[in-house]
């Protein structure tokens, strides 16, 4: 059961068998979502890309398929929010550890967070998330928004 | 008393994944009977606030030559090799 993420994830804010080439453009359409949404100011997804290009989010959980979360300062958020895509075929992101190597990530979850002490609930469900086995995988078969919320609410 | 071990957690922003890094160490170091202080920064920041610090775990490459121990680790978020991290954490902080 995630309630956190379930509380923060707007259906609007989910993308599935997005058709995508890079991780920029995954970015840009989420923070898009989330702008449209009033949950972000429009300076959110220059600053996410900027921060993803120096430091950035992908995650290598040791098979083919990785998450990226990428997320910047809380000065561009508005309302506390998640958007979620997942991918038609993986984009390249750079590993959260080593910015020089490159990993295929098949499900992005962008977080938008005001206050980290706030949201801690929401992060520590992010990472339960992705470390519950299966999760990923189910996620990322999900032809729609209610598939994905069944998955959070298992 | 001795002081607590000062644990310096470091990511991109200080905002997301430091914090979840940050309470697993609290409650996994508590239950192995340790109490440490916490602290979160930007990796960029470590530098700046590393001269109390007893050890620094980062989940980005934080500036070399910081003369304190580093554990760069996603172990906390991808629970990869999660248990060898938490032994090399409290290793640091016993000696």
């Amino acid at each position: 059961m995630h309630d956190s993420i379930l509380q923060h994830l707007d259906p609007e804010a989910i993308c599935l068998g997005v058709e995508a080439t890079s991780g920029r453009e995954v970015i840009s359409l989420l923070a898009g979502r989330l702008a449209a949404l009033g949950r972000v100011r429009e300076s959110f997804a220059d600053a996410v890309l900027a921060r993803e290009a120096s430091m950035p989010t992908g995650l290598p959980l040791g098979g083919d398929l990785n998450i990226a979360v990428p997320h910047t300062d809380p000065e561009h958020v508005v309302t506390p929010s998640l958007a979620l895509a997942t991918l038609v075929r993986p984009v390249s992101f750079g590993s959260m550890d080593d910015p020089d190597e490159q990993i295929p990530v098949g499900v992005v979850m962008m977080l938008a967070l005001a206050d980290k002490n706030a949201q801690i609930d929401m992060l520590r469900e992010v990472a339960e998330l992705i470390q519950r086995p299966g999760a990923l995988a189910a996620l990322a078969a999900a032809t729609s928004p209610d598939d994905i919320f069944a998955v959070l609410r298992a | 008393m001795p002081r607590n071990k000062v644990v310096l957690v470091a990511c991109g922003t200080a905002v997301a994944t430091s914090t979840v890094v940050a309470n697993a160490i609290e409650e996994e170091m508590r239950e192995r009977g340790i109490t440490v202080d916490i602290r979160q920064c930007k990796a960029t920041e470590v530098p700046s606030l590393i001269h109390d610090v007893d050890l620094v775990v980062s989940t980005t490459p934080v500036p070399p030559d910081l003369d304190k121990p580093v554990i760069t680790t996603l172990a906390f978020l991808t629970g990869i090799g999660k248990d060898e991290v938490l032994d090399k954490i409290e290793a640091a902080l016993r000696d």
